[in-house]
């Protein structure tokens, strides 16, 4: 500590040090955060059922969706990643997920969502197995911290029966 | 800024300083930052308790230099001659 260049450096090794320990700290506190996710998805209409030139089932959806996301948020969080998935059983795969919707919510003002919306990425099934198929709509969602490993949650909505005939 | 300024006590002195400021400023730092949910203020507030703290106990400021040691004077230690050091080590270091 004789000279200004070593008590700098022992100066600035503790500040790393605590700034690490704070950000630990603020990690440990999102752990202990235990948001209540409100979330309703309905289907209003099937607009298109068809086969695919190449055999593959496709659906085209209109749904009405709402969900509340404000209580993911805490001081440690950047955004919430946010994607509706369509999952489903099929005999050669046991768990089938098809993201429909997706939407990267930045602030806790614009964490509430109600939106009537058509299915933003193609259903499409890997073969025809769609036909009278029972389809749950879950909402996954990531949160990601400014510091700390991303969290990730999901709630299911609502399943709905495909129709046994293309349209 | 000369270095080699500062006393024994003052180093020691600077260097509790050091670690008492900053660690208190950390402690403020996430508390605020918790309080007010703001992870900005918290990095902010600790930023700011960084560059205080520099400015405080980096240069050799005077209330560092209190106890200047006290030497003996050149008469005085001339009558008290340093005992010779071993020399053997040195040169047989030398001829490696």
């Amino acid at each position: 500590m004789h000279s200004a260049g070593l008590r700098f450096n022992t100066l600035i090794t503790l500040a790393i040090i605590l700034l690490g320990a704070l950000c630990a700290f603020a990690s440990v506190c999102d752990h202990f955060h235990r948001p209540n996710v409100q979330a309703h998805a309905q289907v209003l209409q099937i607009n298109r059922f068809r086969k695919q030139l190449n055999r593959d089932d496709e659906v085209t959806l209109t749904m009405n969706i709402s969900m509340d996301l404000q209580s993911t948020f805490t001081w440690n969080t950047k955004q919430v990643f946010v994607f509706l998935a369509a999952e489903y059983e099929t005999p050669k795969n046991s768990f089938n997920q098809i993201s429909l919707w997706d939407h990267i919510i930045l602030s806790k003002e614009q964490a509430k969502i109600e939106m009537q919306i058509v299915n933003k990425y193609p259903f499409v099934d890997q073969g025809s197995n769609l036909r009278g198929k029972k389809v749950k709509l879950v909402l996954h969602w990531h949160v990601m911290p400014k510091t700390c490993g991303m969290i990730q949650d999901s709630l299911f909505l609502s399943d709905f029966d495909l129709p046994q005939a293309y349209i | 800024m000369r270095s080699g300024v500062m006393d024994w006590q003052g180093q020691k002195l600077s260097e509790m300083l050091m670690q008492i400021m900053l660690v208190v400023h950390a402690l403020v730092a996430f508390v605020a930052g918790y309080t007010f949910s703001s992870f900005q203020m918290m990095l902010q507030i600790f930023a700011g308790g960084v560059l205080l703290t520099t400015l405080v106990t980096v240069p050799d400021w005077p209330w560092y230099n209190r106890h200047p040691l006290k030497w003996l004077d050149p008469a005085e230690a001339e009558k008290h001659p340093k005992p010779e050091p071993p020399v053997s080590k040195k040169k047989t270091s030398k001829h490696h």
